[in-house]
């Protein structure tokens, strides 16, 4: 069998057995399943919402075909499994692009739903969620459903960020995004300061589709809050050439019991790519890949962090509650905690249709930790704690720690969600976050 | 170049894949599988990836009855076909063929007995023709019996040798008989299989078998690796093999 882990390889789970779903029409009967069970993709998501420890996993990676590609129209309707790769190799020689994509493109369809994915381009175009037609969904009690606007609205809202838990996606109908090509402009400024971030956040909304910054999260004291800017727009030029076709080389990273990642690689790394940065603005043509996904280039970079895994704490705060950005990077800095990687984004104001939906207006951030134990757990919780007091949010894709307290503050409208959640479905982090809470509280 | 192909046991996983990558080249394709609302599926999916023209035809291969009428309307559709793809092909569970006569026998039948019928059939339209590839799949399985999997491996092995002769007959003719050995893919057929690194992606093995075919050899190993892994488990005295219990 295939190993079935989470991107953060942390916590562990096995589940007791795993049903491949290839056909649609050979989907199994999932009441004669023994429950719980739950949907898996590719395995992507960073916590525990992709794992059913003792449950069944319904791998869809064979559910990756084309069901209908409308040149005209910018339409696609394809199975459940198909990851964004697979549609770009298809749709961006039609000059299409996906509206709306995560940092990977080895996501599936059925993944960047049920998470409600968002990317650089939230401000202009809301998540995944906001672009999808229609889908039909399997589940234990209703057999297939076809969900969109019009028919089943709740529980296509339900469905849009519902962490595979209202039933297996079958398959989804969502509108492209018109192109001239492979090519995006992109520019790059340094910031020395959160402030300055800000600013150039917001000048740059209205003229640069896709917004995000890299922030050095290792830097303490006055370097605080520096890192690079990063805007773009896809490029008017249509394919030329040699930048045009030329293929991203990939490198795959092997298993490890070590981690290479602790606090002088993290720092070092930090100082790196912020250096590699020599001038203060720089301009560029570069393909898709290198713009959006760079992480892709080393296949498994999760296995870097060796056995333990890591963790990636996600969350957003009011954009007048900004202040807390600060109050989680002084917390970082006083721990011992080696952070990685972190990114930072200001959402816009359109709303996606899921009731379970991350993203709303606000700033957010992300940061990587290797996981050493006890003392990234108490970290994470003591940004919680920042977060509620700002009224903010943690991304549940990302979280494989947070505790059912934090999950029903962020999340108020659960007890609402959870009427959809297919009677034979769950996960570790649906069991984890709807632990009753002691009466006391 | 317009390549028309014919794909038997179309819904496997390896053939899907191959099937994938002739349809980005814009291929014609005539798949043979059992169920229709695979075929439907397959159609739609080929054609988005660029397929110029999919036919295809209902047939449970284990049944020789249907194998005229395969041949006879994939040849007519476009006027000839330039490859074959047979990749049609069970791997049941060793212990319950022990035990189990008719399984056994239909081990056999659908990994050897149909393969080699419609080999004989297809090899006499392709004589005529005079020119195209015909390539099966088979596996490492048959390059040396092992306890896991010897029924399976025997039909595999027998297959090699039909085929060798076959090439041996069909090189006069200017057509190409192509060997595909395949090491562990991740398909449904052995999604029982505990996984190692070994394990290559159906991808990988249908861009294997698609290379294999578009600049035919006579035997290729997919992925590469067991070409040099087989070369070895051949040479190991068989006292070893018996303790090594692979």
């Amino acid at each position: 069998m295939k190993q079935h882990e989470s991107w953060g390889r942390y916590p562990k789970s096995e589940p007791a057995r795993i049903v491949e779903v290839a056909w649609v029409s050979e989907a199994p009967d999932l009441h004669r399943l023994p429950s719980p069970i739950l949907p898996y993709g590719k395995g992507r998501s960073y916590g525990d919402c992709c794992l059913n420890d003792g449950g069944v996993l319904l791998d869809t990676s064979g559910l990756d075909r084309f069901i209908l590609f409308d040149p005209e129209r910018g339409l696609l309707r394809c199975e459940a499994g198909a990851t964004l790769k697979t549609i770009l190799e298809l749709i961006l020689p039609a000059n299409w692009f996906l509206p709306v994509t995560p940092g990977t493109q080895f996501v599936t369809v059925g993944g960047a739903i049920a998470n409600d994915v968002h990317g650089k381009n939230h401000h202009r175009a809301g998540s995944f969620g906001c672009h999808l037609e229609k889908f039909e969904l399997l589940r234990s009690d209703r057999g297939k459903v076809l969900c969109s606007r019009e028919s089943n609205r709740d529980l296509f809202e339900a469905t849009i960020g519902g962490l595979g838990l209202t039933g297996l996606i079958l398959w989804a109908e969502f509108q492209l995004k018109r192109v001239s090509g492979p090519l995006i402009d992109c520019e790059k400024r340094r910031f020395e300061t959160l402030d300055e971030f800000f600013d150039l956040s917001a000048s740059s909304d209205k003229d640069y589709e896709y917004t995000v910054a890299w922030l050095d999260c290792m830097s303490v004291g006055i370097k605080r809050g520096r890192g690079i800017f990063i805007r773009g727009n896809h490029s008017v030029l249509p394919m030329k050439g040699s930048i045009a076709q030329r293929a991203v080389p990939t490198f795959s990273a092997f298993r490890t019991h070590i981690s290479f990642i602790n606090r002088s690689t993290a720092q070092a790394f930090n100082w790196l790519y912020l250096h590699s940065q020599l001038r203060r603005s720089t301009h560029s043509k570069v393909r898709f890949e290198k713009f959006f996904y760079p992480l892709d280039r080393i296949a498994y970079w999760n296995r870097l962090y060796g056995k333990r895994g890591f963790l990636q704490y996600q969350f957003l705060v009011p954009y007048e509650r900004r202040e807390g950005v600060t109050e989680v990077l002084d917390l970082l800095a006083a721990s011992r905690e080696a952070c990685s990687l972190s990114v930072l984004k200001v959402f816009g104001t359109i709303q996606s249709p899921g009731l379970l939906s991350f993203p709303r207006p606000g700033v957010t951030l992300s940061l990587d930790f290797p996981f050493l134990g006890e003392s990234t757990l108490i970290l994470c919780e003591q940004l919680d704690q920042v977060v509620q007091k700002h009224r903010g949010s943690v991304y549940p894709a990302k979280d494989a720690r947070m505790s059912p307290k934090s999950f029903q503050t962020y999340f108020p409208r659960w007890t609402e969600f959870s009427n959809f959640v297919d009677p034979c479905f769950g996960s570790d982090l649906w069991r984890r976050v709807t632990t009753p809470l002691p009466l006391s509280q | 170049m317009t390549r028309r192909v014919l794909i038997l046991g179309a819904s496997s996983g390896i053939a899907q894949e191959a099937s994938r990558c002739f349809a980005a080249d814009h291929a014609k394709l005539f798949l043979v599988a059992r169920n229709p609302d695979k075929l439907r599926v397959l159609t739609d999916d080929l054609k988005i990836r660029g397929a110029e023209s999919v036919e295809t035809f209902e047939a449970d291969l284990t049944d020789d009855s249907s194998y005229r009428l395969i041949i006879s309307k994939s040849f007519a559709v476009w006027g000839g076909l330039d490859a074959v793809l047979i990749a049609h092909g069970a791997l049941p569970d060793q212990l319950s063929i022990e035990n189990d006569p008719a399984l056994l026998r239909n081990s056999i039948e659908i990994n050897y007995i149909s393969v080699v019928s419609l080999l004989m059939q297809l090899a006499k339209a392709f004589e005529e023709q005079g020119s195209g590839v015909l390539a099966v799949i088979g596996s490492v399985a048959g390059d040396r019996g092992r306890r896991s999997s010897y029924v399976y491996g025997s039909a595999k092995s027998a297959l090699a040798t039909f085929i060798a002769g076959l090439r041996l007959r069909l090189a006069a003719a200017n057509v190409q008989v192509v060997l595909i050995k395949p090491g562990w893919v991740s398909t449904p057929m052995t999604a029982h299989l505990s996984q190692n690194f070994l394990f290559a992606t159906a991808e990988q093995a249908g861009r294997g078998v698609y290379n294999a075919m578009i600049s035919p050899r006579a035997i290729v190993y997919c992925p590469w690796y067991w070409k040099w892994i087989m070369g070895l488990i051949r040479i190991i005295p068989e006292p070893v093999f018996a303790r090594l219990n692979l």
